[in-house]
């Protein structure tokens, strides 16, 4: 039995799988254990007979499908840990047991669970594309000189920091900006991307001038006449209200919805008003008549 | 007037209009540095209101005030609403600010008709010009184009603009005649034809410019066009909407119709009296579209002459095959693909799942659940390697029975706006509880059109 230590990314899983795949050690035979990031550097306490630790960098040659590379790469950054094994497991399959066409069959066990974590953490993904809330401060340049700049504070379910990035640096190119979360965060400067250590919630902060014209805008935007809480909550759940500036007014705006519609229908209609004198409306008058003669 | 009183004002004009997409446009980013935004993925929705929408970008109206007379719009001459105005420069500085805190995709924007067609149109293209081009915005922009403008001004406006649209508003001539009596569903159609000719005119450029490796600028013009109707306004029956739908596929290369239910406005019109939304019947042509553009069916199939509005109870798949009971059950193990589309309960995505299954296999229940189709609605419709429904031997009626809500849940009624909080007792709760469970249910197929 080998128990396997990585670091909980998809690139360090990588390097020991190919190691072991060389060393054709099945999957039945190897523990992972991802050592927790804030740990690094310290010895992991182990009973078991073997400790690898994998050296980077050795290539054995196996060639691997893209598509198991990609569906790795997301799945890799899933929080249970649980991937490792079964993504080394799919992995040994295919190269050793010669089932190349495995990931086709989505009704296997094995890659059934591997698809919904990957969904799991694309889904995470996309709801950081979405969920992220930028707040301006002003910061000094190396210069002295005051320029904007933007800093979010986002609690992904997922390491997905990373695979995020390059979304995030291509979207706000020519801004400067911080996005902090308790695992990791990233910092663009409009040249380089750069990683530093996750934090906690005080390091972000805490408004934004243009939350009221924002929270204004929310409001407007809702149409009180098709409440549809459920379908909203199901799309933005609640985890996220925390951190979502206009959740702030969510329960007032479905408190008033009802009176609100109840005004309206009680309302009594409005008459025409006469039709302004205006060259326009006559040429569209005249318009109209050649349409129906046509 | 402020700009927080402005945005209210100009969005809350502008929130009937359904559209909310932000994908398919081309691929555009600010990774050199220059300006923000990118396009070319997934739209994304940054927000959520509570009526269940999806905020994606901001959508606001230059100004609300107008010389039309639409009697189904809060914006039209005879309304008493207070009115404002943006300048082009208020709307950039918005769109970038919201944009910068990742609030928002882009601009959707859209205006009341001032002066003209074309001096409207002129300041609509304006503030896209603006962005695009002193700011280096590379965000979504979906421009409102006004059919009476002159092609060379919709055409600059596609210039700039990711997405094009103009509502055709109503299906038939003689209600936009009785409703809009400015508008024309010829000189919409006009329009659309014009948008839609440059569209392929810029994509067959860009593919011959590709052949031969040209390095010139491409020319780059809006994506696509969508166009929305307005349901429940007028006497038009489904199959009306479904063959103007056909039509805008068909004719204009569409990239969506959208549906949006006639809700109550303030300001209501006298030709025109507030009734409660027809959600059901707006989901249902949701249902009923996605069909006919993924699912290969055809409005003869979803509507009958005998019955040219759609079963309110039921879905359009469903109410098909209980119509077409002697096509069932289909055996998936064999079925063809588009056989299984054909299938209640059944996905596309699904149907091409168990294509690429059974060539290892034959396909069972087990793998059915573990791809999570809904058993309840599949099964009377088809045979699979462990089971097959002719011993059961339903009818079509009982079948129906089995799947329709009990007719107290049919259409909502404004009793369902009233908050849970606020229902008097426990059974209220719970009939008010199933309601939302429902539309939120219903919501979200029409989204993800697996049914």
């Amino acid at each position: 039995m080998k128990t396997v230590v990585i670091e909980p990314t998809y690139e360090a899983w990588r390097d020991a799988a190919r190691e072991l795949l060389g060393e054709m050690v099945e999957p039945r035979n190897v523990i992972w254990q991802a050592r927790l990031p804030r740990d690094a550097g310290e010895e992991l306490l182990d009973f078991s007979e073997e400790v690898t630790r994998p050296s980077a960098n050795r290539c054995h040659g196996f060639k691997v499908s893209r598509e198991f590379m990609q569906l790795a790469k997301t799945v890799g950054s899933h929080r249970s840990g649980r991937q490792w094994s079964l993504m080394y497991e799919v992995l040994w399959a295919m190269t050793y047991g010669n089932d190349k066409t495995l990931l086709r069959r989505a009704t296997d066990t094995r890659v059934r669970t591997l698809e919904k974590m990957r969904g799991m953490v694309s889904r995470d993904i996309h709801k950081m594309r979405a969920f992220v809330r930028f707040r301006e401060v002003m910061a000094e340049d190396q210069n002295g000189e005051a320029r904007e700049h933007y800093v979010a504070w986002f609690e992904p379910d997922h390491r997905i920091v990373r695979l995020n990035a390059p979304f995030f640096r291509k979207r706000f190119g020519g801004m400067n900006f911080s996005i902090l979360t308790p695992d990791e965060c990233m910092h663009w400067n409009g040249v380089k991307i750069r990683y530093s250590e996750g934090v906690s919630k005080d390091y972000a902060p805490e408004e934004d001038e243009l939350e009221d014209l924002w929270r204004g805008y929310y409001r407007s935007i809702f149409n009180p006449a098709r409440l549809k809480i459920k379908m909203m909550q199901s799309e933005m759940p609640k985890k996220y209200w925390k951190n979502l500036p206009e959740a702030e007014i969510i329960e007032e705006l479905i408190r008033d919805s009802s009176d609100q519609v109840n005004r309206m229908m009680k309302e009594e209609n409005r008459e025409l008003k006469q039709r302004p004198n205006n060259k326009y409306l006559d040429h569209l008058d005249d318009l109209n008549r050649n349409d129906i003669e046509e | 007037m402020n700009t927080l009183r402005k945005l209210e004002i100009l969005a809350d004009a502008a929130k009937y209009d359904a559209s909310c997409a932000s994908s398919g446009a081309a691929k555009k980013d600010s990774s050199k540095g220059q300006g923000i935004g990118s396009t070319g993925g997934t739209g994304i929705c940054h927000s959520y209101t509570p009526d269940g929408r999806c905020i994606s970008l901001l959508k606001v109206l230059l100004t609300n005030v107008c010389l039309y007379d639409c009697h189904y719009c809060i914006n039209r001459r005879s309304s008493n609403v207070r009115r404002a105005l943006f300048t082009p420069e208020e709307v950039v500085d918005l769109t970038i600010s919201f944009y910068k805190r990742n609030y928002i995709e882009g601009l959707f924007l859209s205006s009341g008709i001032v002066r003209s067609a074309d001096y409207t149109m002129e300041l609509v293209v304006r503030v896209a010009k603006l962005l695009r081009k002193e700011h280096h915005f590379k965000g979504y922009i979906h421009l409102k184009t006004i059919p009476e403008a002159s092609p060379e001004l919709i055409i600059e406006a596609g210039k700039y603009a990711d997405r094009l649209s103009i509502n055709i508003e109503l299906p038939r001539h003689e209600s936009l005649q009785k409703l809009a009596p400015e508008k024309s569903l010829v000189r919409t159609r006009d329009a659309m034809q014009t948008i839609n000719s440059k569209i392929s005119e810029t994509i067959q450029a860009r593919k011959e410019m590709r052949k031969v490796n040209s390095r010139a600028k491409r020319p780059s013009f809006a994506t696509g066009q969508s166009t929305q109707m307005i349901v429940g306004a007028d006497g038009s029956n489904d199959s009306d909407f479904l063959k103007r739908s056909e039509d805008m596929y068909g004719n204009f290369k569409m990239r969506r119709v959208y549906y949006s239910a006639f809700s109550p406005i303030p300001e209501p019109s006298v030709v025109l009296p507030l009734k409660a939304p027809p959600l059901v019947r707006e989901h249902r042509l949701y249902q009923a579209d996605w069909l006919l553009r993924f699912y290969q069916f055809k409005v003869g199939e979803l509507t009958t002459e005998a019955e040219p509005n759609l079963d309110l109870d039921i879905d359009p798949k469903l109410s098909w095959a209980l119509r077409n009971r002697d096509l069932f059950p289909l055996d998936i193990n064999t079925a063809q693909l588009e056989m299984l589309y054909r299938i209640p309960g059944l996905g596309v995505r699904n149907a091409q799942r168990i294509v690429r299954v059974r060539s290892y296999h034959r396909v069972g229940l087990e793998d059915l659940i573990k791809l999570r189709v809904n058993l309840k609605k599949t099964m009377p419709f088809m045979i699979c390697s462990d089971h097959n429904p002719a011993k059961l031997e339903l009818s079509s009626e009982a079948l129906r029975l089995k799947f329709a809500p009990p007719p107290e849940q049919m259409e909502l009624d404004f009793s369902s706006l009233v908050p849970m909080l606020e229902a008097d007792t426990k059974e209220d709760l719970k009939a008010k509880e199933a309601q939302q469970k429902m539309t939120a249910i219903a919501g979200k197929e029409a989204r993800h059109g697996e049914f």
